[in-house]
């Protein structure tokens, strides 16, 4: 099909490009929108005229009531707290144990073959099978749920840690030992700063894993939080309750996510 | 004459892996007079690289040594797998390697700051060195923004702040472009002779080497011998490795190399597989 221009000066190539580029963004947001439009409407539609059971399946309204009455008796506050608080203290942990951990498989090669067996069992093996255990060990409480969030992205960190350390050009390394530097000069100067995207990337998959351990955790060993609340919801039949925890759930991922994303566009811009 | 500033005797290295024993440098001697450039030629793969790191000290020889003369007494060079036992010499790799995440300026110190050597004066005579070789006003840039022969003069001088006495130059110029090679190769030549460096460049370029050398030493095939000394001696009217390149004796001396390389090549291709 063939435009023409309506404006009286014809564009020039670049403009042209550049008004092509702001449509197809414009399509994008629009079509992402109208989705979630969709969705909400049809659900909210369907639940009214009766064509399935908003018992089971909520509805629009009925999750904007139950997250209005969380707000007003302030559950919602304490509960999603006590998650995004545990997460975060989840993913800091996992990104301290994961450097350190990946720091000394790189110094020590020997070190770094005997365990890579372990390793690799360990990250394959499903977390959260490991949960029961850590009740018994540690008890109901926030101790075991941080240590289920971190149980789920350690071993995963490390390896992807360890990997993208090694990765590193070998004759940057070389580089440092002609300038006169021990090995500790290769660490500081060439494999962290030039790990700095693999590090960031990690933490993106992290953050998620994070929040999986967590939620596990809480399902099992929770008197409050977003698990916690999605669990006792499922059993009094409080599906309104469920349905906006795993809402609430999604928005602190997507804000999480965001965050380690500023970072990386933070770090683009300044290199 | 002789007042040899490196000595090697009888240098021997062979690399080993779990399927056998790759013998790389065989029985090498040979002296280094003091302000001389010397190039190294040979076949590709034939151990010149090798040959670089042992004398740095990046690897250890299996047998013979290695000995630097620049304090009265003799002084064994590096033993060591970690290098900067012998702080005296400087190491130019193939390519820059500047780091992206360090403008020029920060790419330059990097020497000085593994050595913890930033004082005031080494950095002042930083700032002079890139305002002599034009890099000053990319000082603050990228690597990236630079072209090439402006990256490997940048490497340049970051291996010479550390003021080393010899340079060990890996084919420093077979990554650019013939036209940039040119220019950057009689840069560098002019400044390591303005400065009275010694120097040991490994090339397998062969007018490269005629043009900048006072010495040219041809390596055997795998494992590595030497195999002939030729001293250049060039009539010139001025001494840039552009103008060498029309000397007289030039095109004698090329063919004279161009035979026992390519006496070399052949050898090895006769060689029947094992």
């Amino acid at each position: 099909m063939r435009t023409t221009s309506k404006t009286p000066r014809p564009l020039s190539n670049q403009e042209k490009y550049e008004h092509f580029h702001r449509k197809q963004h414009r399509i994008i947001t629009l079509a992402r929108l109208f989705i979630l439009g969709f969705f909400l409407a049809a659900w909210e539609f369907s639940a009214c005229r009766g064509y399935i059971d908003s018992f089971f399946f909520s509805s629009p309204s009925k999750v904007t009531l139950c997250f209005i009455d969380m707000v007003k008796d302030l559950t919602f506050f304490s509960n999603t707290g006590v998650t995004l608080l545990e997460t975060i203290i989840s993913f800091m942990l996992v990104f301290l144990i994961g450097m350190i951990s990946a720091t000394i498989l790189w110094y020590s090669r020997r070190c770094s073959e005997i365990l890579e067996p372990y390793l690799v069992v360990l990250n394959s093996l499903p977390k959260s099978a490991l949960a029961p255990l850590f009740i018994v060990w540690l008890g109901t409480g926030i101790n075991t749920i941080i240590v289920a969030g971190i149980s789920v992205a350690i071993f995963g960190s490390i390896i992807n840690l360890y990997t993208g350390f090694k990765q590193v050009d070998e004759e940057k390394i070389k580089l440092i030992y002609t300038l006169g530097g021990k090995k500790r000069d290769a660490f500081l100067k060439v494999i962290l700063p030039g790990s700095i995207p693999t590090i960031l990337s990690n933490m993106k998959v992290n953050i998620g894993l994070a929040l999986v351990g967590v939620i596990i955790g809480e399902f099992l060993a929770a008197r409050r939080g977003l698990g916690y609340l999605i669990i006792y919801g499922s059993q009094v039949f409080q599906l309104n309750l469920v349905i906006t925890s795993i809402i609430i759930l999604c928005l602190i991922a997507m804000g999480l996510y965001q965050i380690i994303q500023g970072l990386e566009h933070y770090y683009k811009k300044k290199v | 004459m002789n007042n040899p500033i490196l000595e090697i005797k009888d240098i021997c290295y062979s690399y080993h892996t779990l399927k056998g024993e790759t013998p790389a440098l065989s029985h090498i001697s040979f002296q280094v007079e003091k302000g001389e450039f010397l190039a190294i030629a040979g076949p590709s793969g034939c151990g010149k690289s090798t040959l670089l790191s042992v004398i740095f000290g990046l690897l250890v020889p299996e047998s013979g040594e290695i000995l630097f003369h620049v304090t009265p007494k003799e002084m064994p060079a590096s033993r060591h797998q970690t290098a900067g036992i012998c702080p005296k010499m400087g190491y130019m790799l193939q390519h820059d390697h500047l780091f992206e995440w360090r403008t020029i300026y920060q790419n330059v110190i990097l020497g000085l700051e593994i050595n913890h050597q930033l004082t005031p004066d080494k950095i002042d005579r930083v700032t002079e060195m890139l305002k002599d070789y034009d890099l000053y006003k990319f000082k603050d840039k990228k690597p990236s923004e630079l072209s090439g022969g402006m990256k490997q003069r940048a490497a340049l001088i970051r291996t010479l702040v550390l003021d080393p006495e010899i340079l060990l130059l890996d084919e420093p110029f077979s990554a650019l472009d013939y036209q940039t090679r040119l220019s950057v190769s009689s840069d560098i030549c002019n400044i390591i002779r303005s400065t009275g460096k010694t120097a040991i460049l490994i090339t397998h370029d062969l007018s490269e080497a005629i043009s900048l050398a006072d010495r040219i030493l041809v390596m055997s095939k795998r494992p590595a011998t030497i195999k002939c000394d030729f001293p250049i001696h060039l009539t010139l009217s001025d001494d840039s490795p552009l103008a060498s390149r029309n000397a007289p004796e030039y095109q004698g001396y090329f063919n004279k190399l161009w035979k026992e390389i390519s006496d070399e090549n052949y050898v090895q291709n006769t060689t029947p597989l094992k």
